[in-house]
């Protein structure tokens, strides 16, 4: 579904991303993790259409999306979360999913029923008229979700979207995302959270220093040393 | 090219480096206070008014010499702009808001307060300061007889230059030797990692503005022996400085002298072969020029020299 | 109640000057109705789409200039101006944008006051087409009254009082606040930022547009100092505003009677004639540190300011 080819990113003369070659199977969570600073924002920056590569070229269903801009490829179906969340802070809770709905709804009334249902999807009903800067950050990292979620993707991008949240948020979250996955939606999720990992995702890709260095299922990547030493050591210490 | 042409050339090359000098003075008080605390202060020439009118009063009432009123003025306009970031802009920077350009519309108001308060005082006649060696120059023929053109250097603009380089250069000497000054620049570069480094970033930035309003009333005192002053003199050097500020770059001092140089280039070169009138328009086509094709500044360019690129 | 109140105050407005006002305050309310133009229309641009120009002197003096050379140079009437000024500063504000709305933030506010003072200074040149400093002079007046002058402008104002209304419910107004609020996250939301910029830029200038033609028509003399003023109209436009109200719809509206009012109260004390600036830039410091949002915009605030005055 997509097809990184030889990606390479450069910042000045720094290399956040050195040759990364991975491929996205439909209707999988593919997780990506590694240390910090290891270039998993970057390269979703770089997928999102934020950056150009300065090498390399990615393919989704066949059309290459790395030179286009990003609300095209929103357009095509990819839709993302922030690390750091991003609601358009004095917008409504509601106001914010009916923003993004608008790109496949006809009309605002159709955008609205989008945006209700998803809402309710997402656990957010009640929460509707809240205004979004005053909302904790666990609903916050979810309406990021709904957010994504409104535009009808056929991909959906998570970047940290677990970090910071409390047990039974967690919980509601791993839900969530199991639903999103049985909608049929692809995923890609950047995560530190191990244990969430290895519960929800299909593959990972590991990245250390810009450059994968693993690739498998939770069970071949748990068992594989060079992993470890890079990150899975430190998390568990952590 | 004939001798009168290349003459002209020459002449209109030479106001424009001295004028540029000048400039850059300006915009170096503008690129710091940009650096520091990525606002534009939109008061910037207002404040030179002011320092202007200083000047002029001095030379007035007591006769004080305008160069030597730098040495008055440059300390009040420092103690006028450290009280202008505490107890207006430091408070906006607190405010919650829709708009976030607010602390540049707060210059603005400045600005348009200083202006008016001018006006209201001073009238709007057209001021100078009629020194003794406002027209003298030096001429090329008389250190070299057989000269084959004619070429002058006016005596006050080339003093106003001499001391916007005396005073730049005493600038970099703060900002790269002295421990404060190496502060001032952590500020700009970083203001999360220099809090938590123990620099003071509230009195940085109360410095900062001081600092720049310093530099741009010392600028004032030089320009007053060759400009004339009136209330709304301070709009077009606002615009100028942050003209300079684009084209050096934000927050390089470096840039902001050689972005002052090629502003007052090619303003003098506009003045020469278009017309007097289109001067501004000039100015702006370098703007907006720079803001499309050089986004990072002249900085930018070196910087990436540096990097082997 | 509060949906009938734009049409409340639209008939109240309409029948004002049938109890015989004189010429002079039937100045003030011309002024006040064409101010609320320009200041619904910065909003719209400024205040909900997050782009805060400094330049919207550009937009009213090209609409001003349309309606003036229209009658120099093909001896139409001036009036042809209001629809012909959409055309002229529609395009004047599309290459504007192609310019400036790659600038964020305080870059775009300050190439937006530059391109004001480049079409200023190139009015005051291009002696030939615009007289220069001389200005444009219409020589024979439409009406004497002034009333149908303020019944014209009324009319502008009340559509641009719906449509400003209109596109903010609509998918384009969503679509300027998530832009506001976050650039970047718009555009991963699959909003084409650049496009729905370009669209706010042009609605706005095109309204202030008018208003600059109905001023030609309206004043009968223009020049450049005048209509493309950096601090007379283009500040102005942004207090209207930032006093009333900001991403409010009746903040323009609030805005532009406090600052005409007090234009004119300050103008009627001899001394303080040339000063009106001091007022205006200290009633702006006021309300930035006070009131950021405006007068309606943090209308809850004010009473509470207010309240804190009163022994209670």
């Amino acid at each position: 579904m997509l097809d990184v080819k030889n990606i390479s990113m450069f910042f000045g003369g720094l290399a956040a991303l050195s040759n990364v070659s991975f491929s996205v199977v439909e209707g999988e969570i593919l997780a990506l993790i590694g240390p910090n600073g290891a270039g998993k924002t970057t390269l979703f920056n770089v997928v999102n259409g934020f950056y150009k590569p300065s090498h390399g070229d990615i393919f989704f269903n066949g059309t290459r999306i790395s030179n286009i801009k990003t609300h095209r490829i929103c357009r095509l179906g990819i839709a993302r979360t922030f690390q750091v969340v991003r609601p358009l802070q004095r917008m409504s809770v509601l106001d914010n999913v009916i923003a993004s709905a608008f790109m496949r709804a006809a009309d605002k009334k159709r955008a609205e029923e989008i945006a209700m249902d998803i809402l309710q999807f997402t656990g957010l009903y009640d929460d509707r008229n809240v205004i979004s800067k005053g909302l904790p950050l666990g609903k916050r990292k979810r309406l990021e979700i709904a957010r994504a979620l409104a535009t009808q993707p056929t991909m959906l991008l998570l970047d940290e979207s677990f970090a910071g949240l409390n047990p039974s948020e967690l919980n509601e979250s791993i839900d969530i995302i199991r639903k999103i996955k049985a909608k049929g939606i692809t995923m890609m999720i950047i995560e530190h959270h191990m244990k969430v990992i290895m519960a929800i995702s299909d593959r990972i890709i590991v990245l250390n220093y810009g450059q994968k260095i693993a690739e498998g299922t939770p069970l071949e990547i748990g068992r594989n040393p060079q992993v470890i030493e890079a990150y899975l050591g430190e998390a568990t210490n952590a | 090219m004939t001798a009168p042409q290349i003459e002209v050339f020459l002449q209109t090359l030479i106001a424009g480096f001295l004028l540029g000098g000048l400039y850059a003075l300006i915009g170096i008080g503008m690129t710091l206070i940009m650096g520091v605390m990525k606002i534009i202060n939109l008061a910037h020439g207002e404040l030179m008014m002011v320092s202007m009118y200083i000047a002029y009063w001095l030379f007035t009432l007591f006769g004080l010499d305008p160069y030597l009123s730098v040495f008055v003025a440059t300390p009040v306009m420092f103690f006028i702009g450290v009280g202008l970031q505490k107890f207006l802009i430091t408070p906006v920077l607190k405010v919650d808001s829709i708009l976030p350009e607010n602390q540049v519309i707060l210059t603005v108001g400045i600005g348009m307060v200083l202006s008016s308060l001018a006006m209201l005082f001073f009238k709007s006649d057209y001021r100078s300061t009629p020194v003794s060696y406002a027209t003298s120059a030096w001429y090329l023929g008389d250190y070299w007889k057989g000269s084959p053109i004619e070429l002058s250097l006016s005596v006050p603009w080339t003093v106003s230059f001499v001391f916007a380089l005396a005073i730049t250069a005493g600038l970099w000497f703060f900002l790269t030797k002295t421990d404060t000054g190496k502060s001032v620049r952590a500020t700009s570069q970083d203001p999360q990692a220099a809090l938590m480094m123990g620099v003071n970033v509230d009195r940085m930035r109360m410095l900062t503005f001081g600092l720049g309003s310093a530099l741009v009333g010392a600028a004032g005192c030089l320009f007053i022996p060759i400009y004339y002053l009136y209330p709304s003199l301070g709009g077009q050097f606002t615009l100028i400085a942050f003209v300079i500020t684009i084209i050096g770059g934000l927050g390089s001092t470096a840039g902001a002298i050689i972005g002052g140089i090629i502003l007052g280039v090619f303003e003098s070169m506009t003045a020469t072969y278009i017309g007097m009138g289109w001067a501004p328009v000039g100015r702006f086509a370098v703007f907006v020029a720079a803001l499309i094709f050089l986004p990072g500044g002249v900085a930018s360019l070196a910087r990436k020299r540096k990097l082997g690129k | 109640m509060k949906r009938y109140l734009p049409l409340f105050c639209l008939a109240l407005l309409a029948v004002v000057p049938l109890v015989g006002l004189n010429s002079y305050l039937m100045h003030i309310l011309i002024l006040f109705v064409m101010w609320s133009v320009i200041g619904m229309s910065w909003n719209l641009l400024g205040g909900y789409c997050g782009q805060v120009s400094f330049g919207h002197a550009a937009f009213f003096g090209v609409g001003a200039y349309t309606a003036g050379i229209l009658y120099t140079k093909t001896g139409l009437s001036a009036w042809w101006g209001l629809p012909l000024s959409i055309v002229a500063v529609t395009l004047v504000a599309l290459v504007m944008g192609f310019i400036v709305l790659r600038l964020r933030g305080p870059y775009f506010a300050l190439a937006t006051l530059a391109i004001g003072e480049v079409l200023r200074v190139t009015a005051e040149n291009l002696t030939n087409l615009t007289n220069g400093d001389v200005g444009i002079m219409i020589q024979e007046r439409t009406w004497v009254e002034k009333i149908w002058y303020y019944y014209i402008i009324l009319a502008v104002a009340a559509i641009t009082f719906y449509l400003v209304r209109a596109v903010i419910q609509s998918k384009l107004g969503y679509y300027f606040v998530a832009i506001r609020e976050d650039q970047d996250a718009a555009e991963s939301l699959g909003i084409n930022t650049t496009l729905y910029k370009t669209i706010a830029l042009t609605l706005s200038a095109a309204i202030t547009g008018m208003a600059g033609a109905f001023y030609t028509n309206y004043m009968g003399y223009i020049d450049p100092k005048v209509v493309f003023a950096l601090h007379d109209i283009s500040i102005v436009a942004i207090m209207v505003v930032m006093v009333g109200g900001v991403a409010t719809f009746w903040g323009p509206v609030v805005g532009s009677i406090i600052m005409i009012l007090m234009a004119e109260m300050i103008r009627s004390v001899p001394m303080l004639g040339t000063a009106h600036q001091t007022f205006f830039g200290a009633l702006l410091i006021f309300i930035i540190i006070f009131l950021p949002n405006g007068i309606v915009g943090d209308f809850k605030k004010l009473r509470r300011l207010v309240g804190l005055g009163r022994p209670s």
